[in-house]
């Protein structure tokens, strides 16, 4: 009984540092692989309008939508203190700082993060990944490299868009639909916001790129070793479910963490 | 997909995308990308409680710079509070550096009030003449203490 | 007769505790097609996966040329690589990508030909599988017949010395299934490549090879040309081509 106890708990252990090990040989491998030439400019391109200029409306929407929630919430409760004219500094800073990259980062994965385990996956049971191994394509280099590059460019330019939208949308709700200062919004707006508020939500917007593409390939990559013996389809779906949970979860561990270190 | 499509969503996306981060990056984060016209001058006080970084240096209520760092000087132990005032305003060297704050509980600013004199700080000298923020606490302390004696 | 091109010595390999080839010996010639035979799941397709590096062999040599494979250095392996090209049982074409860039993507990708020549030796390879007309098609839009063309096209594009078929003919009917037979001789003639078939259509396979080696619980039990394998008096042997077990 004990014995058993323990012996699970030695697994799991051991499980988890053999898959956060091979998470980060496969991405400094996709990262080395980058550098090396052919260079893949049209991969790249390919991969960027996959994953960025295709998230664009998801984004709009859920940024415009969150930062009306915020200027309606944010107005009603600091008119209980008197002090609505400050409703520009909490909707700007609460987006630049931590809903603008975090929720950008759940859209994306939500959205491109699914697709590419799910397809990788496929490749992977249909021994398309084998098949480029037998042509003497390196599939990480083919695979998972431009991906990288893709994410690091869409990745902030996104979450820009998702602060920029939503600081819109909290103008709209929290100062043109109320009778609040309209003017005193954006003065606020510009004034509470410093450049370490608007670097430190570039910064986690740089993490969670490398984050949500790493995990969604090597889960696709990885398919047919997942654990728990699921094959075919259901390993694929299985591959997927692991990395939308996984990125989701791993996003909110380093949002913490970069928040940590860069106060 | 056709080929020129793609390029076509990349090229809004990536123009789009810049356009935001440049928004965010120079009118928000204030970057300074091409010229400087700003400069620094020093200001000592005994106490700028609550006074953050970024807050606004006012002449005679309107915008002139910012507050650009807040630190503890370890000889005098005094605040000391770098104001970076734009470059077109010349302050005397009597000029008088205040804490004030917007209403009663409103956000902290720093207030020049002109001097007089000829002699024009440069970049990087110290105001002398500072006025350290209001204790509201003790001031209300002090008043009903005073009242209290009076009776 | 020459030395092998291609020689298993002893190899060895299990999967936990399925002993897969338990110690394989194995000789392919230059210019010809082999054929290797056996019952479905006896390890086949393992066995071509060890010629092309997708899996390693526990212990044994698999000899290219007289030179151990797995003491190649990074360079030899890599020219090694370049001459080859599997054909995999499930075709793996790219799904993605259309019927053009599915063919076009080893040279694409590894090659340093221009975009014009990369065109033309696509185009050429297409005619002469008769695929012309569908390079903007996907995969899933062809039929089955069509999709192992494509495979074949793309396995061919290269100009490839050896190449290695992995059931090719199977889900195709009969007259798909000689048509494809007919396609592997044809070619292997045009162009003179080695070539591994892997399958279980038996006898046809033994028209176009020529040498058949029988794989049986891990180790090969008959090899020799279709002639030989006709007259064996091996009792493995009769019983797998006659398609019955006997006793």
């Amino acid at each position: 009984m004990v014995r058993e106890f323990l012996e699970s708990i030695g697994y799991l252990s051991i499980h988890f540092i053999e898959s956060v090990g091979r998470t980060i040989i496969f991405l400094v491998y996709g990262i080395i692989n980058i550098f090396l030439p052919p260079f893949q400019f049209n991969k790249i391109l390919e991969h960027i309008w996959f994953i960025g200029a295709k998230s664009m409306l998801v984004i709009i929407l859920t940024g415009l939508f969150t930062g009306m929630v915020l200027g309606l919430q944010g107005y009603y409760t600091l008119t209980k203190f008197g002090s609505e004219g400050a409703l520009g500094s909490v909707v700007a800073l609460s987006l630049i700082r931590e809903l603008g990259p975090v929720l950008a980062a759940f859209m994306i994965t939500a959205r491109a993060g699914s697709a590419i385990a799910a397809e990788i996956g496929v490749m992977r049971i249909s021994e398309q990944v084998d098949a480029l191994e037998t042509m003497d394509i390196n599939p990480i280099k083919y695979l998972f490299s431009p991906r990288i590059v893709a994410a690091l460019i869409s990745f902030p330019l996104l979450t820009a868009l998702f602060d920029v939208i939503g600081i819109f949308g909290g103008y709209l709700s929290g100062a043109l639909m109320t009778n609040a200062n309209k003017g005193i919004y954006a003065q606020k707006v510009v004034h509470s916001v410093l450049m370490e508020d608007v670097t430190a939500g570039f910064v986690k917007s740089f993490v969670f790129a490398m984050i949500v593409t790493t995990i969604c390939c090597f889960q696709g990559y990885y398919t047919h070793l997942n654990t728990k013996g699921e094959h075919g389809a259901r390993g694929v779906s299985l591959s997927t479910t692991n990395a939308v949970v996984t990125s989701c979860v791993l996003i909110l561990v380093f949002d913490y963490i970069i928040t940590y270190i860069l106060m | 997909m056709k080929k020129g499509t793609t390029e076509l969503y990349v090229g809004i996306f990536i123009i789009l995308g810049i356009l935001c981060s440049g928004y965010l990056i120079i009118t928000l984060g204030e970057l300074n990308l091409f010229k400087n016209d700003r400069y620094s001058v020093y200001a000592y006080f005994t106490s700028v409680s609550s006074l953050n970084n970024g807050a606004d240096v006012e002449m005679a209520g309107v915008g002139i710079g910012k507050v650009t760092s807040i630190f503890l000087d370890t000889e005098q132990l005094l605040a000391k509070v770098e104001l970076s005032v734009m470059k077109n305003i010349e302050l005397s060297e009597d000029v008088i550096a205040s804490v004030k704050t917007t209403g009663i509980i409103g956000d902290k600013y720093i207030e020049l009030s002109p001097g007089g004199s000829e002699i024009i700080l440069k970049p990087g000298d110290i105001i002398f003449n500072t006025e350290s923020s209001v204790d509201l606490e003790s001031l209300i302390r002090k008043y009903i203490f005073n009242l209290n004696e009076e009776k | 007769m020459a030395d092998p091109f291609i020689q298993f010595v002893d190899v060895k390999k299990s999967f936990d505790a399925n002993h897969v080839m338990q110690g394989i010996n194995l000789y392919i010639y230059k210019g010809e097609i082999t054929a290797v035979i056996g019952k479905s799941g006896c390890g086949k397709s393992v066995l071509l996966k060890h010629i092309i590096g997708l899996m390693n062999q526990d212990s044994g040599e698999i000899l290219i040329s007289g030179k151990d494979l797995s003491s190649l250095n990074k360079k030899e392996k890599k020219a090694f690589k370049n001459k080859l090209s599997y054909m995999f049982q499930s075709n793996a074409l790219f799904d993605s990508l259309n019927i053009f860039d599915n063919i076009a993507l080893p040279l694409v990708e590894k090659s340093s030909l221009s975009k014009e020549k990369i065109k033309e030796k696509v185009k050429l390879r297409m005619a002469q599988l008769e695929i012309k007309g569908t390079e903007e098609n996907f995969p899933s839009e062809l039929s089955g017949g069509m999709q192992k063309r494509v495979a074949l096209a793309r396995a061919l594009v290269t100009d490839p010395d050896i190449v290695l078929f992995d059931e090719p003919t199977t889900g195709l009917d009969p007259v798909r299934k000689k048509s494809v037979h007919l396609m592997i001789k044809e070619y292997q003639k045009k162009f003179g490549f080695t070539a591994v078939v892997v399958s279980h259509e038996i006898p046809e396979v033994f028209d176009i090879a020529q040498r058949i080696a029988m794989l049986e619980s891990g180790k090969i039990v008959f090899e020799g040309d279709k002639d030989a394998i006709l007259n064996s008096d091996n009792v493995i042997v009769k019983s797998f081509i006659m398609g019955k077990e006997i006793i």
